[in-house]
């Protein structure tokens, strides 16, 4: 897949991702060892981002399993199309009732839901399992069988295994601990907010209109709130989000005024605004 | 490729002695990542050792402390360095001013081969990261920095982000500290053994350090945990909840199901749960002593809020108060907080140092009704009395009258009971539980609450 970890920063940098080191290692990693990708952090730091753009440079399908509470099999694994089955059966009148329940149980009433179809692909394909901290521990039970060995047994059909393992990539947010079972089989990588460097060159990436030294003070100050003891840290997104607030009206350099109008952009709670100001000397709001 | 293994398995056994728990699939994916990856480039393999060997964020510091000391970034000191104090100190600055991470990490290099050597026969020298400090103090080089900063953008008032600039320096002098640190660690290492150094010199993660001497820096970290263990915590709680409603047989009512099937039991009927939250009090000590404790034992309780049905928190020294709604949400500033219930909670009386029976007995007097069969009464102190009464009666009292108390005492079980300590007669009357680390208390915290 990658011939090496510069390899993949060229490739991902290409798509418009701009990996950190420890990001590039880890997914070369994945791919080399075959093993799935844990990858955690604050929200809105390019979890999701990454599977994306894995999947563009290596030219694979994305197969996305979005996890919500009460995820169950038959919406990540797969499932009977029952109504089909019905119709089946009533236009088969005359057969015997051995023909029609070899017939019902076959491929054609089954439908794969993406974790089957990541297995069953034949073309490189990219497992996209987001948010697995919101699916609820029983499913995580289902995923080990997947992820340890690339298989899923359909008790009617037998065990399908993966002929081309897929890169799998989860997210998760930490709202839940995920179990030790899973994290066991998984290479982890937690992608934190990223160095001061490496976020300028992703703002520039981003908002490119944006001026150089406006860049870098926009950079500052965000690196200088996630210092301080804020409800909600402003991610790479607010970071995004502000530049190109602030590229909208035309600023040019960072005054306090400016500072105080657009803070909102970046936090999100009134009392983080408000802690926000003090420390960093604006007026009172 | 033997040398390396024998790396890899001691850095994995380094950090199962730390706490980490690393199997041996995790040590072989570890070896196949370092043949992957090759030895070229340091860093690379720090970053997939840590993907293949840890499994959360949470022990990075810790990895990272002792990859420095498995893998180290050379042998020996510096060679042809100069020794004297100043033009260490001038480099320094420069350093600092241009943000130079590698020059930093060469210069600390320097400071403590320069600095930081001590004793002269070979059993007792080393290599000291405090000394080193001591002699170099990079945090006097503030405004030298500063001004250096500021003379080089083109005089004052370069932008709105320039009011940043003390943060940031300070934040790249904590950077050469650290470095000094594990530089000083890596040249320890080489005179007496790398094992033995990374067990005992490098720091735990914050959650095995003893609340009792928890220094400033672990504490904050402490605080900054508490929303995640809070999490982990809702979750088992949950599970355990889940457990409990399913629930213990209802005799009476299985045998009037019999009736049916002619006196034969065929369908056990359970007990059905109403689901009542339950109740919290927390008695909290929060003297010079034991703060550190108490203050994270009632954040992580007040996090855990939602999963009562009422949280009532109570602080003393030698006087009671009730704390609650200093906890409340949105205006918990953790690292304020045990200034605050100082400065607006009436905690001591005559005297400042912590005195159990008149707290007691002050709680059980005016907030007795605090308590009740429902709830569960958690005292948190070391139960040192500083010789005066311990008031057995009170604890009695309250032992009667609420579900449950548990005593959490954040000293070692075998100091209970020397010097002041009521350690031992407040353990016959209800049950107390040695906590003396962040993971103890989320071990006890999700054993012991209520579900």
């Amino acid at each position: 897949m990658f011939t090496s970890v510069d390899d993949v920063s060229a490739r991902l940098a290409g798509t418009g991702y701009l990996a950190s080191p420890a990001v590039a290692t880890t997914v070369f990693l994945a791919a080399r060892l075959g093993k799935p990708l844990l990858v955690e952090g604050p929200a809105g730091v390019g979890k999701t981002e990454l599977a994306k753009a894995v999947a563009q440079v290596t030219a694979a399908r994305l197969v996305r399993l979005q996890c919500y509470e009460g995820v169950d099999e038959s919406r990540a694994l797969y499932e009977w199309n029952h109504a089909k089955q019905l119709l089946r059966i009533s236009a088969g009148r005359d057969e015997s009732w051995d023909e029609t329940r070899t017939d019902i149980f076959s491929e054609e009433f089954l439908l794969p839901r993406p974790l089957l179809t990541a297995i069953r692909g034949e073309e490189p394909t990219v497992l996209l399992i987001d948010e697995t901290d919101k699916a609820d521990v029983e499913m995580e039970g289902l995923l080990l069988e997947v992820l340890s060995d690339f298989q899923i047994t359909v008790p009617e059909l037998g065990t399908v295994t993966a002929t081309r393992r897929p890169f799998v990539v989860l997210t998760s947010n930490a709202g839940r601990e995920l179990s030790e079972a899973l994290r066991r089989r998984c290479l982890f990588l937690h992608i934190g907010f990223p160095e001061e460097e490496l976020e300028r060159r992703i703002v520039r990436l981003k908002v490119p209109g944006l001026g150089e030294a406006l860049t870098a003070s926009v950079v500052r100050v965000v690196g200088a709130l996630r210092a301080m003891d804020l409800r909600k840290l402003p991610s790479v997104a607010e970071t995004l989000d502000w530049a190109r607030t602030l590229l909208a009206l035309g600023a040019d350099t960072l005054d306090e005024n400016l500072v105080r109008d657009t803070l909102g952009v970046i936090l999100k709670h009134q009392d983080d605004i408000q802690k926000a100001a003090a420390k960093l000397d604006l007026d009172a709001l | 490729m033997t040398a390396v293994a024998d790396r890899i398995t001691g850095l994995a056994a380094a950090l199962r002695a730390h706490g980490v728990r690393i199997g041996t699939g995790e040590t072989v994916d570890a070896a196949r990542a370092v043949e992957a990856l090759g030895l070229a480039d340091r860093e690379l393999l720090r970053e997939g050792l840590a993907a293949t060997l840890l499994h959360g964020p949470g022990q990075r510091a810790l990895f990272d402390a002792v990859f420095d000391l498995y893998f180290p970034r050379g042998i020996g000191g510096p060679e042809d360095a100069p020794r004297d104090r100043e033009t260490l100190r001038d480099r320094l600055a420069e350093a600092l001013a241009a943000d130079d991470r590698a020059l930093m990490a060469r210069l600390a290099a320097e400071a403590v081969d320069g600095l930081g050597g001590y004793g002269s026969s070979p059993a007792s020298d080393g290599w000291s990261a405090y000394q080193t400090l001591d002699r170099l103090r990079p945090q006097t080089l503030l405004a030298r920095v500063r001004a250096d900063i500021r003379g080089r953008a083109g005089g004052p008032g370069a932008g709105f982000a320039d009011r940043l600039l003390d943060d940031e320096i300070r934040h790249r002098i904590e950077e050469f500290r650290r470095l000094v640190g594990a530089e000083a660690r890596r040249r320890v290492a080489e005179r007496r053994g790398r094992d033995e150094i990374a067990r005992r010199a490098v720091r735990p993660t914050a959650d095995r350090v003893d609340f009792l001497i928890a220094d400033r820096d672990q504490l904050t970290e402490l605080r900054r945990a508490v929303q995640p263990l809070a999490r982990k915590l809702a979750t088992r709680l949950a599970a355990r909840r889940r457990r409990a409603a399913r629930g213990t047989i209802d005799l009476r009512r299985t045998l009037r199901s019999s009736l049916s099937t002619g006196g034969v039991p065929m369908r056990p009927v359970l007990r059905r749960r109403r689901p009542v939250r339950p109740e919290l009090v927390l008695l909290c000590d929060v003297s010079g002593s034991v703060s550190g404790f108490s203050d994270f034992t009632m954040l992580l309780v007040q996090a855990l809020h939602d999963q009562f049905g009422k949280v009532r928190v109570f602080a003393f020294v030698n006087r009671l108060d009730e704390v609650t709604g200093l906890l409340g949400h949105g205006r918990a500033d953790p690292d304020g907080l045990s200034a605050r219930i100082r400065a607006e909670a009436v905690l001591t009386g005559w005297h400042g140092s912590s005195d159990y029976g008149v707290a007691l007995g002050e709680f059980t007097e005016r907030y007795g009704a605090a308590v009740g069969p429902r709830t569960t009464v958690f005292v948190l102190g070391d139960a040192r009395t500083n010789m005066s009464d311990p008031n057995l009666p009170a604890v009695r009292e309250l032992a009667r009258r609420a579900r449950r108390v548990h005593w959490l005492n954040p000293e070692p079980r075998d100091r209970w009971g020397t010097g002041d300590s009521a350690a031992p007669a407040y353990a016959e009357l209800v049950r107390m539980h040695e906590c003396r680390t962040a993971r103890q208390l989320s071990a006890l915290v999700a054993g012991l609450l209520p579900v």
